[in-house]
């Protein structure tokens, strides 16, 4: 799987903002390894990325980022559990094919995971599916055909995710231009960003 | 090679030796009382001395990494695709070192070296060395050098296991370790392959007990054949099918037992070759010094234990085609690290030529390798 291009920064403070300082994290599909550098400045984490694709892998070492190549659809065979304070997938959820899996191994490498994606159920989306025709926008810049994400989902599905799989929410912050949104959450917002943990 | 290859070259090369006389002991409990250091270097040692980078062989390599010798155009270092002006390990930037390591027949003492106490070769009276002792002997000869830390020390397969001994025998003095294609211990098979090698030597006739020297005879039989089969785990299946499939060297099969296959020839030649200029002894200290790493051992099989002192960064990367030293085996090396929050980063790449690739100019490989020193660079 191939780690679809973070559309900018949109979600980064928002992360950075739910993290602890100092804490350890996973980032996991991190890409170029942009947000691992901005939580090292931010908030001084100890920092490690998951990376399948070559060209990202050399951009982390190049940016001085700790990454790990490896496949996240195979799981995370190669960490222990608990061993990060958060375990982060950032805009990545959406793409990947073994979409549970992957949400439960985050949380059992990790004490706490943080899930960002664009939300399906922007009012943009709706629209455009009862025109007829699939989504194509800023935050969802594909056609049907070349398009990575395979697992789409709304904001509502995600809390129902959570819900059906013993999954605590422990914050939810919905963005749309970077800023949050609180009215009407799921037709309003384009990115969402879940901080949850399991259920004991 | 290219002409732009040529002009990235070190160029012409002296070989060096340092000649020590404190007795250095052994893992085993023997002892060496004199010893010489073959070594190689490159690049200029800063004012400071913190460009240093030590660059460790593996099983048949020696101290002549890059470059060639004087009227010898064609013997050119075995890592010369790596180190050089220009190249990722560059020696405008860096003090590289290589050297020979103790046990070797390329000029370091090792079998076939005279033994001052009898005036003979030391033969099979040779101690068996480990990876500690070797790191032990290169750290004494960082201290000639004026070398107080590296600022990296790199190698591959078993080079890359004495860069891993490095980090835990001398956290403050390596600031970065490059391992590729490294195991963290040899598995049974490991083992099993380098016993058959060892074994095709010592039933030689010519072997003689590992003292051949005196009579004149060299054990070659047993080290074709060692070579040969070493040889063939080096690659990967579809390496060798690529590179001779099922050709034969005449126009068809003869019904004989001869060379009738290309990969037949191929390792007959490969065999030869090496039988020519490798120490018989050396070769059983190289692959038991394999079979004896195992940093772990000491920390009661935690890897993660054994590795709790190293501070320096790691780079570590496999290939996928490598079954000798295959990529779950670094990535045991990766998690100890991750244990211990090490700063690590891992590559696996994708490459068919099986555990050769570490020696071959694999663009990601080189790629990466070559970020990885610049960093190194900008932090100097």
């Amino acid at each position: 799987m191939i780690t679809p291009a973070r559309s900018g920064r949109s979600d980064f403070e928002a992360i950075a903002a739910r993290v602890a300082p100092g804490s350890s994290v996973l980032d996991l599909g991190c890409g170029d390894g942009q947000l691992l550098d901005y939580l090292k400045q931010q908030r001084r984490v100890r920092g490690y990325g998951v990376e399948i694709d070559d060209a990202n892998v050399l951009a982390c070492v190049k940016n001085g980022v700790n990454v790990i190549q490896s496949d996240l659809e195979r799981g995370l065979a190669g960490f222990d559990a608990g061993t990060f304070d958060y375990v982060i997938l950032s805009q990545t959820l959406q793409a990947m094919r073994h979409t549970e899996d992957i949400v439960m191994e985050m949380l059992r490498v990790g004490r706490q995971g943080i899930v960002t994606f664009p939300n399906f159920g922007h009012w943009e989306s709706r629209l455009q599916v009862m025109a007829g025709r699939m989504p194509v926008s800023q935050a969802l810049p594909y056609q049907w055909y070349d398009t990575p994400n395979v697992h789409l989902c709304t904001i509502n599905d995600f809390e129902a995710f959570c819900a059906s799989h013993g999954i605590r929410v422990l914050e939810r912050v919905v963005l749309r231009n970077g800023r949050p949104v609180t009215l009407l959450p799921n037709l309003l917002g384009t990115l969402a960003v879940f901080r949850f943990e399991k259920r004991t | 090679m290219g002409t732009a290859a040529l002009d990235q070259s070190v160029g012409a090369v002296k070989a060096q030796t340092m000649r020590f006389d404190t007795p250095l002991v052994f893992r085993s409990g023997a002892v060496l009382d004199q010893y010489e250091l073959a070594y190689e270097t490159y690049g200029a040692l800063n004012s400071d001395k913190s460009n240093a980078v030590l660059v460790c062989h593996a099983l048949n390599a020696s101290h002549h990494v890059a470059g060639w010798y004087e009227g010898q155009p064609d013997n050119i270092g075995w890592w010369d695709n790596m180190i050089g002006p220009g190249k990722p390990l560059d020696t405008n930037r860096f003090f590289v070192v290589g050297v020979n390591n103790l046990g070797g027949c390329f000029g370091s003492t090792g079998p076939a070296s005279i033994n001052p106490k009898t005036g003979k070769p030391h033969g099979s009276s040779f101690p068996v060395v480990t990876v500690v002792d070797w790191v032990e002997a290169q750290a004494r000869l960082a201290d000639r050098l004026g070398i107080a830390r590296f600022a990296a020390v790199m190698g591959g397969s078993l080079g890359a296991m004495q860069a891993l001994q490095w980090t835990i025998d001398h956290p403050g003095r390596i600031g970065s370790a490059v391992v590729i294609a490294a195991a963290p211990k040899l598995s049974a098979q490991n083992i099993a392959f380098n016993e058959v090698a060892r074994q095709a030597i010592t039933t030689d006739p010519d072997f003689r007990g590992g003292d051949f020297y005196q009579h004149g005879v060299v054990p070659r039989r047993g080290l074709r054949l060692a070579r040969m089969i070493g040889h063939i785990t080096y690659l990967s299946d579809d390496a060798m099918m690529e590179k001779f499939g099922r050709t034969l060297s005449a126009e068809s099969i003869r019904y004989h037992f001869d060379v009738d296959f290309e990969v037949e020839s191929y390792l007959r030649y490969q065999g030869d070759k090496f039988a020519e200029y490798f120490d018989a002894n050396t070769y059983l200290l190289i692959t038991r010094a394999l079979d004896y790493f195992d940093p772990a051992q000491a920390a009661g099989g935690d890897l993660a234990r054994a590795l709790s002192a190293a501070r320096a960064k790691f780079f570590v990367a496999s290939f996928t085609s490598d079954w000798r030293f295959a990529p779950e085996r670094s990535r045991e090396i990766v998690k100890a690290l991750l244990d211990n929050r090490a700063d690590v980063s891992y590559a696996e790449i994708d490459a068919p030529h099986g555990h050769d690739a570490f020696l071959l100019d694999d663009p990601r490989y080189h790629a990466l390798v070559r970020a990885w020193f610049d960093n190194i660079h900008a932090a100097l």
